[in-house]
């Protein structure tokens, strides 16, 4: 028996400035997932996770949230925010502000939402900046912080948009290893990506948004759900990877 | 000293004192938030329509105008930071402009056609650049002054962390569940008194130094928030305490003389932060 999604979306339609956007694919996420979310740009990748935040209303379909996801929450990470360049604010106040969910009305944060923000900056390995000024970090830094400041408060599940862009090489690799980590803690995870790399590793759903939008689940059947990443990255991209035999990829074998 | 000695022991002088500081303290913690979510020509505009309101509050001789300004403030406030469909914050900044200018025209229009007092132009002057009408305070004007600056201070550490979150990634604070338009409605209403009530200080035309000068000077020395915060109440009630002990003792007008303090400070603190690097 699959476990009760955390959160599932059926015939969303949503419209960004006066155009509507093509259907989503009807999908779900459920515990523990790892959801890629592909597609080229303009397809509605960013406005896909606004609607799930309730930041957008969507023009037509539902999204359902579990009772679990309504009570803890969702972290996000957005692509970085557009600051004034002079803002002033210390590493920790950032990951502080994390627990704002949690704080509601509360005029101050209590002793236990200081105590998280602590470990969430122990855990991103950036507890040594506490008390840097954000503005100057560099780029990896702050993706880093701004990912201590989703997970500060723990929630079911974790939304991060392009989380890999503007990152140099070896901060975008130590990125993924804390990433995994996050998912290996049982956090349900979905990710706008265009690191098809990652999408394609075992284990990853994919949903991919543009022309050809579709949904497509890993099961330990398939762990690759190659049907739908583009041919050359399931099989052939550097000869590196082993060919797959989906039947959908290599029409040719499944004939008999 | 001895003048100043003699000056202070004046009620008067005392209660100018007093309001003043208060009025200081609360714009220039406001000030913070104001100017990091670019927001600082919103204080402008609102400080315009508020001499218009007063103006007209004038003309149809009220016994006190401000009820009345602080009420029209707070209206324009809440119409002006509310956030559109879209979530686009300020009507174009043309449509502010207009909004401040024709404000201030129909308010010198009714003051010229209305006039309260022989004296049109003194008011005028007063009312635009506060030369001396936080000396002329009563002491019931100074109990509300002093009141209604409180508030704000208050309802300001209530929503420090709110203010913070929403100022540094909105659409987080947002997606965080703060999105409750009775906050948004309050924290217009707040910015409506502190302008309303600033303008006893320094003036319509100068309401905007008084907010956004310890601001920016603030963010020169400090790096965190709360640094900034701290600072730039500080450096809001030096400047407005010196600003008017030298204006007293210097018979300048006061709000053009707190705006020179502030100015200095301001001043002083950027070429300190350039020699430390």
């Amino acid at each position: 028996m699959p476990s009760s999604p955390l959160l599932q979306c059926i015939g969303l339609v949503a419209t960004r400035g006066a155009r509507p956007l093509p259907p989503y694919p009807d999908f779900r996420i459920d515990p523990a997932d790892f959801l890629c979310i592909i597609g080229p740009n303009g397809s509605g990748k960013t406005t896909l996770l606004k609607l799930l935040l309730g930041l957008l209303p969507p023009t037509s379909g539902r999204i359902d949230l579990s009772p679990a996801l309504r009570a803890g929450g969702i972290g996000y990470l957005p692509q970085q925010p557009p600051l004034r360049r002079d803002f002033p604010a210390s590493v920790r106040e950032v990951v502080l502000s994390g627990a704002q969910s949690r704080r509601g009305w509360r005029p101050f944060h209590s002793r236990a939402d200081r105590a998280d923000a602590a470990r969430a900056m122990d855990r991103l390995g950036i507890a040594d900046l506490a008390r840097r000024p954000y503005r100057e970090l560099s780029g990896g830094q702050r993706q880093r912080v701004l990912l201590a400041r989703a997970l500060c408060v723990p929630h079911p599940l974790l939304l991060l948009d392009e989380p890999l862009t503007g990152l140099d090489p070896d901060a975008a690799s130590a990125f993924r290893t804390l990433l995994d980590a996050v998912h290996r803690d049982g956090t349900a995870v979905a990710m706008v990506t265009h690191d098809l790399e990652a999408a394609r590793r075992p284990g990853r759903h994919l949903l991919r948004l543009g022309p050809d939008a579709a949904y497509e689940r890993a099961d330990a059947a398939s762990p690759h759900p190659h049907r739908i990443l583009p041919h050359q990255l399931c099989c052939h991209g550097d000869g590196a990877r082993p060919p797959c035999d989906c039947p959908a990829c290599h029409p040719e074998e499944a004939a008999p | 000293m001895d003048t100043l000695l003699g000056y202070l022991a004046f009620p008067f002088v005392q209660r100018a004192l007093v309001a003043g500081t208060l009025i200081a303290l609360c714009a220039s913690l406001l000030g913070v938030p104001l100017v990091l979510r670019r927001l600082s020509f919103i204080g402008d505009g609102l400080s315009h329509v508020a001499f218009g309101a007063m103006a007209v509050a004038g003309a149809l001789s009220f016994a006190g105008n401000l009820p009345l300004s602080l009420a029209a403030t707070i209206l324009v406030a809440i119409l002006l930071l509310r956030r559109g469909p879209g979530g686009d914050r300020v009507r174009g900044d043309a449509a502010l402009a207009m909004l401040s200018a024709g404000a201030m025209a129909l308010g010198y229009l009714l003051m010229a056609v209305f006039p309260s007092s022989s004296n049109l132009s003194g008011d005028v002057c007063s009312t635009l650049f506060g030369s001396a009408s936080i000396l002329t305070l009563t002491p019931g004007e100074t109990r509300t002054c002093a009141a209604l600056a409180l508030a704000v201070v208050a309802c300001h550490l209530f929503a420090y962390h709110r203010t913070f979150e929403t100022a540094f990634d909105e659409e987080y604070a947002r997606a965080s569940g703060h999105r409750s338009a009775l906050a948004d409605t309050l924290s217009a209403a707040v910015i409506a008194v502190v302008i309303v009530v600033s303008m006893r200080l320094v003036g319509a035309l100068l309401v905007s130094a008084l907010l956004v000068f310890p601001a920016v000077t603030a963010m020169r020395l400090c790096k965190s928030y709360r640094a900034v915060t701290l600072a730039a109440a500080l450096l809001g009630t030096l400047g407005a305490l010196a600003g008017l002990l030298a204006a007293i003792l210097a018979g300048t007008p006061v709000g053009p003389t707190i705006v020179a303090v502030n100015l200095l400070l301001f001043a002083a603190c950027s070429l300190a932060a350039r020699l430390r690097g």
